[in-house]
Parts: structure tokens; C-alpha cells; sequence
């Protein structure tokens, strides 16, 4: 009986293994391939180590892109959403969640009715927006308009409504401000969902690819994924610059997870059993 | 006694609620203005924009319902609703299942689980471009890993990036190969949540295990199951990212995999059909809307919370 048992576990692990491999082996190709010179990516058999390591592929990466400026832009976009959402999301979820004035939930629903028309799919109107209010190519186009989600009111409202009632009561009994219950009670209460709602927007900030690609065109304000996505369209027959700029811009978000893999995870998952 | 602690509760009670409203204004007002001008009434002036021609230059002019028969006619735009719809299904339904089969793995007494979990979810960090570029190169034709691969074990290596039939067939397992952390996890938590007692309660019954994955694991992870779906099918109807590095904008290659997202923004920022884009735009939100509604609607029938 202990004997099938362990053969059972040894099954799982086998199988775990093989899927935990197929998911590593393009990561591990992206890598291999940056470090060869071009002419070693043409081999065949490939080589599975790179022959002599060409560190330089990165050099030469930034060198011919303006990698930095990339970086500080995207840095700049992901810090200021992700605050923006945290700040604004918060605030608008405590109200619907906690307070009772005329049109709450009117406002509430229109909120995250807009989770049904994310931007992408309006991109036209708003474009033309942006135009006649003079705000494309700029750090405005990027950050504002993503700085509160119908996605993020409702997760938080959802942590803010589990917190019991009475808390809201006794402060108010204490005299304590709205902003105050807000921020000094239930906002240190509702730190999980904040982390999770923060992971998830910082990530899908970093890697935006359609907004920056309609709403700017100017190298200052170039974003990492257009850096990238340029990159490739001028260099697409040398698969080790390219894998090289394929790595560049996903390392910043692969390092915060291997530090932060548990936050991520935990995060990640919450937004499922809230939502 | 009583009365005068009433007197005196009362005149702070209606400064209460006045400070209630206002602050409840307060509060909610940045997230409120941002979403109602940057989203919401914009997506409302797609419906009149949907009726007029306009290059985005000079003023629309309306036209009627004539960007909405042209789209029919529009070959190339119903190529791009089939491709949608098949990259949808595809990506969907694949991964959907290799996330259950994974999570149920995953959710044995076994060691390591949290190590396996965070390989799993890795790739979704990264961004869709990188994931368009490095699939070009693993599933290049002559000098990919897969290709290589295969052709080791004497097995057809096939175009799977310049033969516009099979791009799809790459865009799907990236896709898949991208998001399977996500869904595993969201899986998983689900999994976590249902209560050994029940399992229990199936061994004395007498069920084997894949009476036990119909009867306990399926019914009770179903909740869980239905948020993956609606999540993955909003996100697959939407793709963009994948088919703009992947096809780097070669024409035959679009003609099969072109996404009606992709479309929009070739007609839109290409070609300057603003008002015709934003026809498409509106049939793509309606399609999305009815493949919810139908989720919805199903539910009841296998969703059981």
C-alpha cells in the first residue's frame, strides 16, 4: 500500500516536471540565444551552451537603442498608474463600500460597466480626445486615463464590505473624520487586496503595448515594449540582438518576481476568490 | 436622561449626514471623473462616430448605418471576426484544460508544490511582445528548438511561422504558454477551497479518483472554473499584441491570423477610416457582450456556488 503510494507521487512529479520544463525551455532559449554571435544561432544542431558567450550582444542592444530612455519611461508610466490606482481606487471604493449618499450606486455601476469596454476597444474616440485636448506624446496620455479601473473599485470595495460594519460605526461614534476612517482604519486593513490590485496593474502597466503604441510617437516617450517592438522590425533576421532585447525588457519584471514570487502568487489569486 | 442625550445626538446627526454626502463626493470624484472622460463617454461617442465617415481631420459626416453594411461586405474584416473567433476557442478551451490538469496536479500532498507554482506562473509576467518575439525564434522554421526537436526524432518540421495557416496555430501556444500561470493559480486557490470532508465522504463511497474529479472536484471548483473562462475569453477577444510582432505586419500572414482588434487599428491609424474603425470597434464590444451574456446565461446550468 505505501509502495503504490510513492509510485502515485513519483507520477505527479514526472508529469510536473515535464510541464515545469516546456514552460522554462523558451525562457532558457531566449537567454541561451542572446549570449551566441548570430552566425552560432544558425547552427544546426543548435548549440545547447553558447560557444564562446557574447556579452556584447547587450552592449551593442543599447548601443544602437536608446534602452535607458525606454526604461526611465516605462518606470515613470508603471510607478504612476499603479499609485494612481492604488490612491484613487481605494478612495472611490471606501465610498461606495462604507457611505451613503444620493447616486451611489448609479455611479457605481457606470464604474465598472467600464470593465466591459476596456480602452483598447475605443481606442478611435479617445484618441481624437487626446488630440484636441493637445495631450498626445505626452506622460499625460500615459498615466492618467489608467490611473483608476472599474476592475480595481471592485476588488477593493469587495475587501473594503468584508470588514465588519462596526468599525466604521465606532470611529464615527469616536468622532473621527471620513478621511480619517478611510485612511488611517481601513485602508492598513485592506493591505492584501492593495498589494494585489498594485502587482496586477504595475505588471500589466510595464508591458502595455497598444496604448503607447497609438497615443505616442516620439522617441523620448518611447515604452519599453515599443523600444522593443521597433527593435524587431529593424533587426529581424538577428535573432541574438533580438533575443538580447527581449531579455533586457523583461528582466526588471522577472527579478521583482523572483523576489516578490509570493506577493505576485498570493496576489494574483486573490483577485479570482474576490472577483 | 434619555431626551437629552436625543437632543443633543440630533443637530450632530443631520451635520452627519450633510459631511456624509459631501465627503462620499469627495472621495469618489477622481476615479469618477477619470473613468466617465476617458472611458465611458468616449466609448459612447464610438456610437456616433460608428455613423459617420471621417478621417479624423476634418469633421464627421454622417453616413447611416453604411459603415455597418460595408463591414459585411468587408472581406477582409469578416476573415479578421472568423480569426478572432477561432484564436479565441483555441486559446481558451487549451487553456483552460492544461490549467485544470496542471491544478489538480498541483493540489496533491506533494513535495515542492510551491516551487512547481511559481515556474507555472513566470510567464505571465512577461509582456506579449517579448512572447511574440522569442515564439518567432523557438518555432522558427529552419533554426528554431522546435523544429530542431522534432526533426531529431524524425518528425515533419513544418513552417510554423511563415505558413499563415499554422502562425495561428503559434499564436494560440504562445498565448496559452503565457497565460496557463494565471489560470492555474486563480484553479488552484479554488481547488484549496474545497473541503477534504468531501473527498472523504466519496473514498467511503467507494468512488475511484476520476469519479471523484467529476463528482467533487468539477461541480465545486466550477465557480472558479466559470471566472478563468470569462477572464480568458475577454482577453482572447482582444488580442492584439501577438499578431502585430508576430505577423510583423506582412500581409499574407495577416490574412490568418489578422485579430478584429488589429484590424481596427489598421483601418483606424493606418488607412484613417476613423468612422468605419469605429463601427468595427462597436460590433467587437457587442460580440464580447453576447459571449458574457451566453457564459452568464450558462452558468446556471454548471456553475454551482
Amino acid at each position: 500500500m505505501k509502495k503504490k503510494i510513492q509510485w502515485n507521487k513519483i507520477a505527479v512529479h514526472i508529469t510536473l516536471i515535464i510541464g515545469a520544463l516546456i514552460v522554462i525551455l523558451p525562457f532558457y532559449w531566449m537567454v541561451v540565444t542572446s549570449l551566441k554571435t548570430n552566425a552560432e544561432t544558425m547552427m544546426i544542431p543548435p548549440t545547447l551552451i553558447p560557444e564562446n558567450w557574447q556579452f556584447s550582444n547587450y552592449i551593442d542592444v543599447m548601443k544602437q537603442f536608446d534602452f535607458g530612455t525606454a526604461y526611465l519611461n516605462t518606470a515613470i508610466v508603471t510607478v504612476a498608474r499603479t499609485l494612481g490606482q492604488l490612491l484613487f481606487c481605494s478612495m472611490a471604493a471606501f465610498a461606495i463600500a462604507t457611505m451613503r449618499f444620493p447616486g451611489r450606486n448609479v455611479i457605481f455601476i457606470m464604474m465598472i460597466s467600464v470593465l466591459m469596454f476596456p480602452p483598447e476597444m475605443f481606442m478611435i474616440p479617445v484618441y481624437n480626445l487626446m488630440n484636441t485636448i493637445n495631450w498626445l506624446d505626452t506622460y499625460y496620455v500615459l498615466t492618467v486615463p489608467i490611473m483608476a479601473s472599474g476592475f480595481g473599485i471592485f476588488l477593493l470595495r469587495q475587501f473594503f464590505m468584508s470588514l465588519p460594519r462596526d468599525l466604521f460605526e465606532a470611529a464615527r461614534m469616536d468622532g473621527c473624520s471620513y478621511f480619517r476612517i478611510y485612511w488611517s482604519i481601513y485602508m492598513p486593513l485592506t493591505i492584501p487586496g492593495l498589494v494585489s490590485l498594485g502587482i496586477f496593474v504595475a505588471v500589466a502597466s510595464w508591458n502595455d503595448f497598444l496604448w503607447p503604441l497609438i497615443m505616442t510617437s516620439s522617441q523620448d516617450l518611447q515604452v519599453v515594449s515599443i523600444a522593443i517592438a521597433s527593435f524587431v522590425g529593424e533587426h529581424n533576421t538577428n535573432y541574438a540582438l533580438m533575443m538580447a532585447g527581449s531579455v533586457i525588457s523583461i528582466l526588471p519584471l522577472v527579478l521583482l518576481y523572483l523576489f516578490l514570487q509570493r506577493y505576485f502568487i498570493e496576489g494574483i489569486a486573490l483577485t479570482g476568490v474576490k472577483g | 436622561m434619555k431626551a437629552g442625550y436625543n437632543n443633543q445626538k440630533k443637530p450632530l446627526k443631520l451635520n452627519d449626514k450633510k459631511s456624509e454626502i459631501i465627503w462620499g463626493y469627495i472621495l469618489i470624484a477622481p476615479a469618477f471623473a477619470i473613468l466617465l472622460i476617458f472611458h465611458i463617454l468616449p466609448a459612447l461617442s464610438s456610437f456616433w462616430f460608428a455613423l459617420t465617415e471621417w478621417n479624423g481631420m476634418t469633421a464627421p459626416s454622417f453616413i447611416g448605418l453604411e459603415n455597418y453594411i460595408n463591414m459585411f461586405k468587408d472581406e477582409q474584416f469578416m476573415q479578421s471576426v472568423v480569426n478572432t473567433t477561432i484564436f479565441t476557442a483555441g486559446s481558451v478551451s487549451l487553456s483552460v484544460i492544461v490549467a485544470v490538469f496542471f491544478a489538480v496536479q498541483l493540489n496533491k500532498k506533494i513535495r515542492a508544490r510551491a516551487f512547481y507554482r511559481s515556474v507555472y506562473f513566470l510567464p505571465f509576467v512577461i509582456m506579449l511582445v517579448a512572447v511574440g518575439t522569442t515564439f518567432s525564434w523557438v518555432f522558427n522554421s529552419q533554426f528554431g528548438l522546435v523544429n530542431q526537436i522534432l526533426g531529431f526524432f524524425g518528425l515533419p518540421t513544418p513552417s510554423w511561422i511563415t505558413n499563415p495557416e499554422l502562425l495561428m496555430t503559434t499564436m494560440i501556444l504562445a498565448d496559452v504558454w503565457h497565460k496557463l500561470g494565471y489560470n492555474l493559480v486563480i484553479l488552484l486557490a479554488g481547488l484549496q477551497s474545497i473541503p477534504r470532508t468531501f473527498y472523504e465522504a466519496a473514498d467511503i463511497d467507494g468512488a475511484n479518483s476520476f469519479q471523484k474529479f467529476w463528482t467533487v472536484t468539477l461541480p465545486l471548483l466550477s465557480p472558479s472554473l466559470f471566472f478563468v473562462i470569462i477572464i480568458s475569453l475577454i482577453n482572447s477577444f482582444k488580442m492584439f499584441d501577438l499578431v502585430f510582432i508576430m505577423t510583423g505586419g506582412n500581409p499574407i500572414l495577416l490574412e490568418g491570423t489578422s485579430t478584429m482588434v488589429y484590424n481596427i487599428y489598421e483601418q483606424a491609424f493606418t488607412y484613417s477610416y476613423m468612422g468605419y474603425a469605429s463601427a468595427q470597434s462597436i460590433l467587437l464590444f457587442f460580440i464580447i457582450m453576447i459571449a458574457t451574456l451566453i457564459q452568464f446565461y450558462l452558468q446556471k446550468k454548471w456553475v454551482h456556488y
